[in-house]
């Protein structure tokens, strides 16, 4: 394998792992929390590097996600005291948390390579030197080795637990009443964030990580209305923004992990501009349709009120209706266009008459009101 | 046989500091439709959450047919506020009135062809046969009163506890719910409702409590609902129902 095609796997299964439990923060609304789990993770690696002094022991992933856990608690304890809300007490945790960890590593474990810079950033290009060796045998870089079993958890957790999650993260009380802890499924969904922001911290950076963690699952919500196709495709916007970003990042000779970030967001652009039912366009669309719509509907009132009176001929005219009405004239050819064409009108000269069909829609539409 | 069906026993409730419930005791006998009647804020929801020990009272304890609640659990159906839950989750309908059935599944299993009748025979019941497929951010609040309606059914309890579920829905949506609720009496079941309209708490239920933080009195409708203890529950002077 080459050193690029190891880091480009190591991208797209960091990604699948962010993405997919990325969906469940952000139906949980838990983005905020994501940011400072990601961060404050830093403070558990490095509580557990001074008691075993080693930088590659397992106990380094243990601490992280007790420090994931415990920044969890900590603010739900703070948002308890109804002190201070959810987002401020997240604004006091994470930095205090982060900046005792970014002290001990700048007081004393200075000379190991634990630096704040690579914990942002993360150091995707030194993926390939770090390698997994059993037996005396090379078998790849060892990142891969962590991100794929990271992986492979989350996947299992979410299959198997499915229907708790959807439960727990749509009506907690009834989760509750039916004996599935939310606690339970609410603290081990941040273990496994944490689990999965300290293995991939190393490599891409607790940045992308959050960026994989919130975007792909944004941007799937915009497109999607139902869960299971939201995970699928917050998994694959994930893998797709990891590959494009790894490939532009290459031809201009950039940051990898600044690369996809920005291509994560501009996915999300995108989707919000431009998603067929939520992005912005749309809406602006149907707005206008709406718009139509209820001026179809007044018009037809407008007919049907005056049949039969002495006034019909006045206010039913094409030529002047749009003055009765208050419309601009360009506005008033778009509305009888629309309404001629679903035959709820016809015109005898210039005076417009209400077919069969219109003064039947007119009718069931005062109903409604 | 136990007498009561469900005990509530010096039950004290703060959040914080401050006692939301002081000293609740209640006995309420099998078979009756009860109103929880009180100003806001007098703690009606969340004497209904301690019941259901989705709070930890600081003091005092409730028992179902005389058991805890974990050993009862199986039991008892909950229709929580409507405002409690973020009606843009992407899922519908059938999806929703299915949750009802994962306590009788159990962890980790799905649910099966057996759930999904259940839950297709528990919407048309509620009136909602046309939208099993609706996406639940597209329901009127009526609706989603009725879907929640129909994931209690389905829960297949015998005690029912519902927060409010008359809120925001229409003159018939209401009749429709009231009428499975006098079903589900008729049936042997107990059914505790939050209500907030007091002038049809006489047609609808036969018991009521009257809470404002303490209890104030609760029985029979017939013999509770006066306009003298309304007075004490509400503090205010003067007739509170129209036309008495
Ligand atoms: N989670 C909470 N934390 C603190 N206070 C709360 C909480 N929930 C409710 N309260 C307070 O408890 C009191 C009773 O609330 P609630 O039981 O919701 O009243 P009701 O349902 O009768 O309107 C209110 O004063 C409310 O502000
Ligand atoms: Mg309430």
């Amino acid at each position: 394998m080459t050193p690029q095609l190891e880091i480009l796997i190591t991208v797209v299964i960091v990604s699948s792992a962010c993405a997919a439990l990325g969906v469940f923060l952000i139906l949980r609304k838990m983005a905020m929390m994501t940011d400072a789990i990601s961060h404050t993770i830093l403070l558990g690696i490095v509580i557990a590097f001074f008691i075993t002094k080693s930088l590659t022991s397992p106990f380094l992933i243990i601490g992280a996600a007790c420090m994931g856990v415990f920044t969890v608690y900590l603010t739900e304890m703070l948002k308890r005291t109804r002190l201070m809300a959810e987002d401020s007490a997240i604004g006091i945790v994470f930095p205090f948390l982060f900046s005792i960890a970014i002290i001990l590593i700048t007081k004393y474990a200075g000379n190991t390579h634990l630096d704040v810079d690579s914990v942002l950033l993360g150091e995707l290009v030194f993926v390939p030197f770090d390698r997994l060796v059993v037996f005396g045998r090379d078998i790849g870089a060892k990142s891969l080795y962590v991100m794929g079993t990271i992986l492979l958890i989350n996947m299992l957790f979410i299959a198997v637990f499915y229907k708790e999650l959807k439960l727990a993260t749509f009506d907690a009380a009834l989760a509750s009443v039916l004996g599935f802890s939310p606690v339970f499924i609410h603290y081990a969904l941040m273990g496994l964030v944490s689990i999965t922001a300290v293995g991939a911290f190393e490599s891409v950076g607790s940045i992308l990580v959050i960026a994989f963690m919130i975007g792909p699952p944004v941007t799937a919500y915009m497109l999607t209305d139902q869960l299971k196709k939201m995970l699928i495709l917050s998994i694959l916007i994930g893998i797709v923004n990891a590959i494009v970003g790894y490939w532009i990042s290459a031809i201009l000779d950039v940051s990898i992990a600044g690369s996809i970030a920005t291509i994560i967001g501009i996915t999300y652009l995108f989707a919000f501009i431009f998603a067929p039912k939520r992005g912005i366009l749309a809406m602006i669309h149907l707005r206008r349709v709406q718009q139509i719509e209820y001026a179809v509907k007044s018009l037809l009132f407008h007919l049907y009120n005056h049949e039969g009176t002495d006034i019909e001929k006045e206010e039913s005219n094409r030529h002047s209706i749009y003055k009765h009405l208050h419309w601009d004239k360009r506005f008033l050819e778009r509305v009888l266009k629309k309404a001629a064409r679903r035959d709820y009108l016809s015109v005898n000269k210039e005076y417009l008459k209400l077919t069969p069909e219109g003064r039947k829609y007119a009718i069931k539409s005062y109903e409604v009101l | 046989m136990q007498k009561y069906i469900i005990e509530v026993e010096d039950m004290t409730v703060a959040y914080e500091k401050k006692p939301v419930l002081w000293d609740i005791d209640i006995k309420i006998p099998k078979g009756v439709l009860m109103a929880i009647v009180g100003p806001n804020g007098a703690g009606k929801s969340t004497l209904i959450k301690a019941m259901l020990n989705l709070i930890i009272p600081i003091s005092g304890k409730v028992l179902f047919n005389g058991a805890c609640y974990e050993s009862q659990r199986r039991y008892i159906g909950y229709v929580p506020q409507r405002g409690s839950v973020d009606w843009d989750f992407p899922t519908d309908v059938l999806d929703v009135v299915l949750m009802g059935t994962y306590g009788q599944i159990g962890w980790i299993k799905r649910p099966g062809k057996k759930q999904k009748e259940k839950a297709l025979d528990a919407i048309k019941k509620v009136g909602m046969e046309e939208f099993v497929d609706r996406q639940i951010s597209q329901l009127s609040g009526g609706q989603q009163q009725r879907v929640f309606l129909a994931r209690a059914l389905v829960q297949d309890a015998d005690i029912y506890f519902m927060d409010e579920p008359f809120q925001g829905v229409d003159a018939k949506t209401e009749k429709a719910i009231i009428n499975i609720l006098k079903e589900l009496r008729s049936r042997g079941k107990t059914v505790i409702v939050v209500h907030h309209d007091l002038q049809t708490v006489k047609e609808y239920f036969d018991w009521v409590t009257l809470l404002n933080t303490k209890l104030i009195k609760y029985g029979k409708v017939d013999e509770v609902f006066t306009d003298e203890n309304l007075r004490m529950t509400y503090g205010t002077i003067g007739p509170i129902l129209k036309g008495e």
